[in-house]
């Protein structure tokens, strides 16, 4: 899923700056999960907002909806007819569905109520990690299910660095992390002795063709036999 | 004796004496005099003086024009370059470019992440990783190839190392990690500074055992410590290393006046304790800001003054 998180509430309300008819659209899927875009933080910001404006002593209309997918157009026809009553959108989706609902509303702004991070997974209760970074050329079947390009600080084919101790990154004398972020390479090894498979890191993984992933310019799917 | 650059480093190892190398950072501006400074105390030490790439990803002037001031001056440069900060693009221009300048030995790092530095905030590339380098430099000379299949104009001819680090983890991995880097082209290694004994005589142990020392060169790395404050820092801070207590208790044990001595006096004692270990085959001295010792470290180590080959 996509995780992103809220952007502060004064920096909402700066972007919100002259529009007195608002309507907020939640999306119900991904943000959801991540307690970030869902229905139940459309009402919690709708409320903060509200009291905010209130005590700015400006009176604003806040409305809000909420869809299933923010980032598949089918879903979208009840927020648009809703959105043409407003002066401006405040879409609680990750960057996708915010797009996808502006290329419906040509005539109104619509702005970003989260900062959409990364493709992850729900870890614990509260705790949602980074796992694949969409390079286009997965090599999870030679790492024993752990990506090294997404949970290695630094991308390495051919880890682990230097750097490691005690079981973690080195990335945590740096800076303070909790809980700690464990090294990939350890636990990519640890994964493949358990497999019985450690061979596989005798191997040089020659250079990636990165050009499958965000370096070779925007990407897209086609599917001829997808096309109507 | 077939030699690959034909660098003075390359032909010291190549002739079975024990190698020193010494390590210079450039500054973090543009002062070419005080690097000279610090590198002028080196001259007649080192076989070759490895110039740091933006080392802790803190922002230095570039390796390839220190090396360039280092041969100037008549010292053998040995050029670091980190993958954190180009791509493969950038970095194959840099080998070429050193080469075609006279630079003769390169040492093909990762590097630290982006985070321990200055500009947190930049965007690490981390488009090749350091055994991808090696192996890359090595196809360039050897075989004449980019990474693309492009032939090259003029092979750079280079005496190509790469770092081991024998203290992080898994350790079982790290001799492992060694022979892969020696695999895709490493004919040297100069290891992560060294302070726990046992552990780096185990894995040259391990690396015996396994033949990499008939393959590669490998270079003890030597940090001294200055002050109680650095031995601790490094204890906590520095990635990869391990500062037994022992030193730390040593350091403290004799007057705030002589700690720096006593950091000489280990120093010393490590090296040779280094140089009696089988298939080490030189010392790689990292005196960090305190070049001007480094001469005196390297004589009472009994390795001045430096061979003529």
């Amino acid at each position: 899923m996509i995780v992103g998180t809220r952007k502060p509430l004064a920096e909402i309300q700066d972007m919100l700056k002259g529009f007195d008819r608002i309507l907020l659209s939640g999306c119900d899927t991904c943000v959801a999960e991540c307690v970030a875009g869902g229905r139940k933080e459309v009402a919690e910001l709708a409320a903060a907002l509200r009291m905010a404006f209130q005590m700015a002593g400006r009176e604003v209309d806040i409305r809000e909806n909420s869809v299933d997918r923010q980032c598949i157009h089918e879903f979208l026809l009840d927020v648009v007819e809703q959105a043409e009553s407003a002066q401006a959108v405040l879409s609680l989706a990750c960057g996708a569905g915010v797009q996808a609902l502006a290329a419906h509303l040509p005539e109104i702004p619509v702005f970003p109520a989260l900062n959409t991070l990364f493709i992850g997974e729900t870890a614990e209760r509260g705790l949602w990690l980074e796992n694949c970074r969409g390079c286009g050329d997965c090599l999870l079947g030679l790492t024993g299910g752990i990506c090294p390009v997404t949970r290695c600080a630094k991308s390495l084919l051919n880890g682990p660095c230097g750097g490691p101790k005690n079981g973690l990154c080195e990335i945590n004398l740096a800076r303070e992390f909790n809980p700690e972020v464990p090294c990939a390479w350890l636990q990519i090894y640890e994964r493949l002795m358990a497999l019985g498979q450690l061979d596989r890191l005798m191997q040089v993984a020659r250079p990636k063709d990165w050009s499958q992933g965000d370096a070779g310019g925007p990407r897209r799917v086609l599917r001829p036999d997808q096309r109507p | 004796m077939t030699l690959t650059a034909g660098s003075n480093l390359e032909k010291i190892l190549k002739s079975g004496q024990k190698a020193v190398t010494c390590e210079c950072g450039p500054p973090r501006g543009a002062d070419a005099e005080h690097f000279r400074h610090k590198a002028a105390f080196l001259k007649d030490c080192a076989d070759a003086v490895n110039v740091t790439d933006n080392q802790t990803a803190v922002v230095r002037f570039c390796s390839l024009a220190a090396c360039t001031i280092l041969m100037d001056m008549g010292i053998e440069p040995l050029m670091q370059m980190v993958t954190r900060d180009m791509n493969r693009i950038a970095l194959q221009s840099n080998v070429l470019g050193a080469a075609a300048v006279g630079i003769k030995n390169l040492l093909c790092l990762t590097g630290d992440h982006n985070s321990f530095g200055d500009h947190p905030q930049s965007k690490n590339v981390h488009d090749l990783d350091s055994v991808q380098l090696l192996d890359c430099v090595r196809r360039m000379r050897d075989e004449g190839k980019m990474i693309s299949g492009t032939e090259v104009d003029g092979r750079p001819a280079m005496f190509i190392g790469a770092a081991a680090n024998p203290f992080a983890d898994p350790f079982e991995f790290r001799v492992v990690r060694m022979a892969k880097k020696i695999q895709a082209g490493a004919q040297f290694i100069q290891t992560q500074c060294i302070y726990d004994m046992d552990r780096f005589s185990k894995f040259m142990e391990m690396a015996n055992d396994m033949g990499l020392t008939e393959k590669c060169f490998i270079m003890a790395g030597i940090t001294p410590f200055k002050s109680v404050g650095m031995a601790n820092y490094m204890k906590k801070f520095v990635p990869g290393i391990i500062v037994p207590d022992e030193y730390i208790t040593r350091l403290k044990g004799v007057p705030k006046d002589k700690v720096a001595e006593e950091g000489i006096k280990i120093a010393v004692e490590q090296i040779q304790q280094c140089l009696e270990m089988k298939g080490v085959a030189g010392i790689h001295l990292m005196a960090i800001e305190w070049e001007e010792r480094a001469p005196e470290i390297l004589k009472a180590a009994g390795l001045l003054p430096r061979p003529k080959v």
